[in-house]
């Protein structure tokens, strides 16, 4: 990897010449009831609005990959025949200003199973191909559990990395655009000073996690805890409401619908993002619900990211960013569910 | 007469559809017409013989009918009668349709006969009890909403003319609503009913930063008691959350379980 620092100021260069792409970054949106900025990922129209102090998103970037509703094809319907209209609804690069390592390392994991030689996801791929990358380093907030995780640093899936460190900032470099872009800035070699600085930065925010889980053997204490009470007690307090995978940086499910219009004539096949803990999920032809209540539903869930992605993978389908347990009403979070299956004992 | 169509090759009828208001507000109605964009298609789609807030033709010969409103006279018990028995496909439009709709309101009051007076005065009018259709007929589907989306009318009729089945969401507005990327609205300190309302509007108040008031009935499997807790831990007032509840009766019968 290839290291260069620039000055502070030359920050809003480096927006400048990526502005004429469209650009999306860190944004405050609104006030939470304690008066505190809320975040979220958005294209900006300016470099004040690039907010790359942000703590965390309620949301991830997801939605520029994977929209929650996105048009597969349109058909034009004939007389007895058609004709299909396959559209992959990505016209021109995007530029991702400042996105934290785990949801880097999320859309590494969506790679895997997207973008993979058995079914390459070709909507996904395509968005994912006109991505320019720009990764920030973040301080850990109370429920980020990413270094639980793995995911706390990453090491590819991005063109730059950049870290704060006071009056400069210190760059990673993995594409030759990256570098490219780069020469349009002030950029030098980082001093032995800077060098020291950023590993004692990295120390500093190494000390500040907080929250974290056990996952040890945890694919085998889920094969031997699969009847466990606890999971009744989670799926009581479940609202099978879907928002946890809606926030979810890695959580890819979907349906697929079509919908004839109006006149007849043309038609959309549309997908539209799911959650393993709507209802009818494991609804299948005929009405046969696999999974008809909330325990079992909440269960498969954890079981996915955290022992079926994992063998399948060796790495769980989670990078700790903590936002389903922000976003879930119940207070349903990875940590705790996790804790309660190793301890069989719920918290209230 | 009306020229022949298909769909893919195979000829599609064009049903005789015929709309018919209960007590309501007629909202729902006002909906259908609304949306100039796709009005026109929207018409052609159906023949339309009884529509009063349209046109001035009637008929009693129809396959398809709308009924909006909820039942509070008599009269309206012998009309739905009637029309049950006209219609091949009898479909509930509203809130008012599925549940009573805001007019049920009035059966929280053990005294029906003091609210008329209040209301009424010494006016001579005929009203009891309000209560949805499914009461008195047998309802082949049900329309949500106050007012119902258009746009899920015109998918529902779409299918509806093509012989497809008609599916709702099962799930709860919060998905539609985590699904747009809105801010919750219990972060900013306000009460929705969205994690225990069934989902098809798009998350339409949330969107515009209202709470939910569960115009559309309960989820398939609502969680009314961690909604409980929900509002508890966000010290929203019970009764706050009750007013939203009994709204628009969708609730009812969920909310025999709840503590007051
Ligand atoms: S875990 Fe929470 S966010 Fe997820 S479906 Fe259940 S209640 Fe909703
Ligand atoms: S499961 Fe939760 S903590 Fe893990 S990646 Fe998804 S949202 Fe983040
Ligand atoms: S199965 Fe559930 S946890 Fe796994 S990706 Fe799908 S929605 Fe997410
Ligand atoms: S605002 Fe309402 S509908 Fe949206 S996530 Fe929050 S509770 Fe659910
Ligand atoms: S958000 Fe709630 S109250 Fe508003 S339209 Fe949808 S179901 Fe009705």
């Amino acid at each position: 990897m290839l290291f260069k620092v620039f000055p502070e100021n030359a920050l809003e260069i480096l927006y400048d010449v990526l502005a004429p792409y469209p650009l999306v970054g860190p944004q405050a949106k609104g006030k939470d009831r304690e008066d505190k900025d809320i975040f979220v990922f958005d294209y900006i129209n300016s470099f004040a609005e690039l907010r790359l102090d942000f703590p965390t998103t309620i949301h991830s970037v997801k939605k520029f990959l994977l929209p929650s509703r996105e048009n597969l094809c349109t058909f034009n319907l004939f007389d007895g025949d058609w004709e299909k209209y396959v559209d992959f609804n990505i016209y021109k690069p995007h530029v991702f200003f400042g996105l934290h390592p785990c949801d880097i390392n999320a859309l590494n994991k969506l790679d895997k199973v997207l973008t993979g030689p058995v079914y390459p996801d070709p909507f996904y791929s395509s968005k994912r191909k006109n991505m320019f990358i720009i990764g920030v380093n973040c301080n850990p907030q109370s429920w980020c559990f990413c270094k639980s995780m793995g995911a706390d640093t990453v090491y590819s899936g991005f063109d730059m990395f950049l870290t704060d460190l006071g009056d400069k900032y210190f760059v990673e470099i993995l594409s030759a655009t990256a570098y490219d872009i780069l020469t349009q800035l002030p950029i030098a070699d980082p001093s032995e000073a800077d060098h020291r600085r950023f590993i004692e930065l990295m120390d500093e925010r190494n000390r500040n996690f907080v929250c974290q889980v056990d996952s040890s053997d945890l694919t085998k204490i889920l094969d031997l805890e699969f009847q466990s009470p606890v999971w009744q007690e989670w799926g009581d307090r479940c609202m099978s409401c879907g928002s946890c995978a809606s926030v979810c940086p890695t959580c890819y499910c979907y349906g697929v619908k079509e919908y004839v219009d109006l006149d007849l004539t043309t038609a959309t096949k549309q997908r539209q993002l799911y959650s393993c803990n709507l209802i009818d999920f494991a609804m299948v032809a005929g009405g046969h619900n696999f999974r008809p209540d909330s325990p079992s539903r909440l269960k498969y869930r954890y079981y996915h990211k955290h022992r079926g992605f994992q063998e399948a993978y060796e790495e769980a389908l989670c990078v700790g960013c903590g936002r389903c347990g922000q976003a879930c009403l119940a207070d349903i979070t990875v940590p705790d569910v996790i804790d309660s299956v190793r301890r069989q004992k719920v918290p209230k | 007469m009306q020229k022949i169509r298909t769909y893919l090759g195979i000829e599609i009828k064009y049903p005789k559809t015929a709309f018919f208001e209960l007590s309501s507000c007629e909202g729902c109605q006002l909906q259908i017409l609304n949306k100039e964009a796709t009005l026109l298609n929207f018409l052609d789609l159906v023949e339309i013989v009884n529509f009063r807030e349209v046109m001035s033709n009637r008929s009693n010969d129809y396959e398809i009918a709308f009924v909006e409103g909820s039942v509070t006279r008599a009269d309206e018990v012998t009309q739905l009668l009637e029309i049950r028995q006209q219609a091949k496909t009898l479909v509930a439009l509203g809130s008012c349709a599925c549940f009573g709709g805001v007019n049920q309101l009035k059966n929280r009051f053990q005294n029906l006969e003091w609210v008329k007076k209040e209301v009424y005065g010494n006016h001579p009018i005929e009203t009891q009890e309000v209560r949805p259709l499914s009461d008195f007929v047998t309802v082949d589907f049900s329309i949500y909403g106050c007012p119902v989306k258009k746009e899920e009318v015109e998918e529902i009729v779409t299918n509806l003319v093509l012989g497809k089945s008609i599916e709702h969401p099962r799930y709860p507005v919060c998905m539609e609503c985590t699904a747009n990327g809105n801010i919750c609205l219990f972060n900013l300190g306000e009460p929705c009913l969205g994690p225990v309302t069934r989902a098809g509007c798009d998350a339409w108040c949330p969107n515009n930063r209202m709470g939910c008031w569960g115009c559309r009935g309960p989820a398939d499997d609502a969680n009314l008691r961690q909604l409980q807790k929900i509002m508890d831990d966000h010290n929203i007032p019970r009764q706050a959350m009750f007013d939203r509840l009994e709204c628009f009766g969708g609730f009812t019968s969920a909310m025999k379980e709840m503590d007051r």
